[in-house]
């Protein structure tokens, strides 16, 4: 550990801020002019957590101190999580801290403690909530490791920054493998952040929102740090996604130049992404809490599919 | 030979896979006859691939057989068959579909590994795909015995005819033209059967569920 690589790793922690509120506030502009309605501001998110800093933190009677530690700890997992993810370099102090696999227990951490706080002040909405963000979550994890273990029996590591820098080296060759995980990888994104097929993040209607139920009694700070962790989760996962299957220009080395040239390129990575999820939200219908175990089993399977025909094919 | 179109033709190999789960877990008719439609032509393209890249010209001949008859002939003789039958939507399967799912990746795993020690004695360019071909046949048949309804079933026999003919080209380049075309033919002339069969059925029982044909007299 050296002073440029606490340096790229903390550029990499100020991207992941900023960026986070940016992108959702991208995805809700597109989402706005697909739709025809005139856009709100790309600085929404932003103008909503100054707001949110500043008002009043109202903390029900009943409520325990899981309560109040639940939002830190979620923020704390997003930041850690977008920090070991490979964004603008591969070359990361805190990269060996973590592999893909306790990258995965980070966010089942994050979901356990929302959940927890969810449940604790004992309103009907709230556990209501926590069981079905439970219900996605247990589909969603092992389908999400499959993705991961078929990353790295390619690159044959479960390092991210070492599968990102090998796959980012490879000859363009074609691997059917890595086109199923990218499918199965899709639907657990749209699952884990609550997007639409799944939950819907515009909604307020009691009976279907999941990630609404569950921070519907925070308010003041607390809100605001459950809304930026919310952030920086569709953040590290558009990240993840983008570094496993889209890695080319990203740094390799910390390089002052290269991680110049790297964040324009993540940029506009992003802003596709973010388009491509605003069309499938406005495509989609939301689909019954019923079949969101069929959804979620066909990504695992995908998943499967992926590590099977890497074994057999070789690609 | 080169590595590229041994790669297309894995590709290929693996989008039939695809299409095969997707149409095992499919719930409307008029879907599954696209997907089946979709099927044909990713084995076109990968008996074309096969057929350019080793110079086999009678792989060209049945890629254009193919064409015809399983991405235009066939779908539209379904579509016009579930029209006038008047059935769209209904699939009802008999076990739930992420259940048919897993059975389906186990039926995946026994295959591939079935299909290691075979395709290790063949020269084709796309032996190892061998396990691909023989886990659509498995999972064709996975469809046929999971719908009680009629159409549903023919198209798996159909899928499950495409899944043997890509098995036939990645493991010996295909048949000799005599018996391409007449399995091409059967097919065909198999369809047309099945077709007045249907016909039959719904005018004997008033519906397509073949567990009417179970018993043999009324009671």
């Amino acid at each position: 550990m050296n002073f440029e690589g606490i340096l790229a790793q903390l550029t990499a922690m100020a991207v992941a801020l900023v960026v986070a509120p940016l992108l959702v506030g991208w995805v809700n502009m597109c989402r706005a002019w697909l739709q025809n309605r005139s856009a709100p501001s790309l600085l929404l998110p932003f103008r909503m957590l100054h707001k949110l800093f500043w008002k009043e933190s109202i903390v029900a009677n009943e409520a325990t101190a899981i309560f109040r530690l639940a939002p830190y700890v979620v923020f704390g997992c997003m930041l850690l999580a977008s920090m070991i993810i490979p964004t603008l370099s591969t070359n990361l102090p805190l990269a060996p801290a973590a592999d893909a696999i306790a990258l995965v227990g980070l966010f089942a951490l994050a979901r356990l403690f929302l959940s927890l706080a969810a449940m604790d002040i004992g309103t009907a909405f709230g556990s209501l909530g926590a069981r079905r963000e439970m219900l996605v979550g247990f589909l969603a994890e092992p389908a999400f490791l499959m993705v991961l273990f078929t990353a790295s029996l390619i690159s044959s590591s479960t390092s991210l920054a070492t599968i990102v820098s090998s796959l980012a080296h490879r000859e363009l060759t074609i691997l059917p493998s890595l086109a199923f995980a990218g499918v199965a990888f899709t639907m657990i994104s749209l699952a884990e952040n609550a997007r639409v097929p799944v939950d819907n993040p515009a909604t307020h209607l009691e009976l279907t929102m999941i990630h609404e139920a569950l921070i519907l009694e925070y308010s003041g700070r607390h809100l605001a740090l459950m809304e930026w962790a919310a952030a920086l989760k569709l953040f590290a996962y558009s990240c993840a996604g983008l570094a496993l299957f889209f890695p080319w220009g990203i740094a390799e080395a910390y390089d002052h130049r290269a991680v110049l040239f790297a964040l324009p390129v993540l940029l506009a990575k992003l802003a596709v992404g973010g388009f491509l999820l605003a069309l499938i939200e406005t495509a989609l219908a939301k689909m019954r809490i019923f079949r969101v175990p069929e959804f979620l089993a066909t990504a695992f399977l995908l998943g499967v599919l992926a590590l099977l025909v890497h074994l057999l094919l070789g690609a | 030979m080169n590595p590229l179109s041994g790669q297309i033709v894995n590709l290929f190999a693996a989008m039939l896979l695809l299409i095969a789960f997707a149409m095992l877990s499919q719930r409307r008719i008029v879907t599954l006859i696209h997907l089946f439609a979709l099927q044909g032509a990713a084995l076109v393209g990968s008996t074309a691939t096969v057929a350019f890249a080793t110079g086999q010209t009678h792989l060209i001949y049945s890629a254009a057989i193919t064409l015809a008859l399983k991405v235009v002939l066939l779908p539209w003789i379904l579509h016009r068959l579930i029209r006038r039958l008047n059935v769209k939507w209904d699939i009802e399967t008999l076990i739930n579909i992420p259940t048919m799912m897993l059975v389906g990746i186990a039926l995946v795993v026994f295959s591939f590994n079935l299909a290691l020690p075979i395709s290790q004695f063949s020269q084709s360019i796309a032996r190892g795909t061998l396990g691909i071909a023989l886990a659509c046949v498995l999972l064709s048949f996975l469809m046929m015995i999971t719908r009680s309804k009629a159409v549903p079933q023919v198209i798996g026999f159909l899928s499950m005819e495409n899944s043997l003919f890509f098995a036939a080209t990645s493991a010996t380049y295909g048949m000799p033209m005599v018996v391409e075309l007449g399995i091409a033919l059967d097919v065909l002339v198999g369809m047309v059967i099945l077709g007045v069969f249907l016909f039959q059925i719904r005018e004997q029982f008033d519906s397509l569920d073949i567990h009417h044909l179970e018993k043999l007299k009324e009671d």
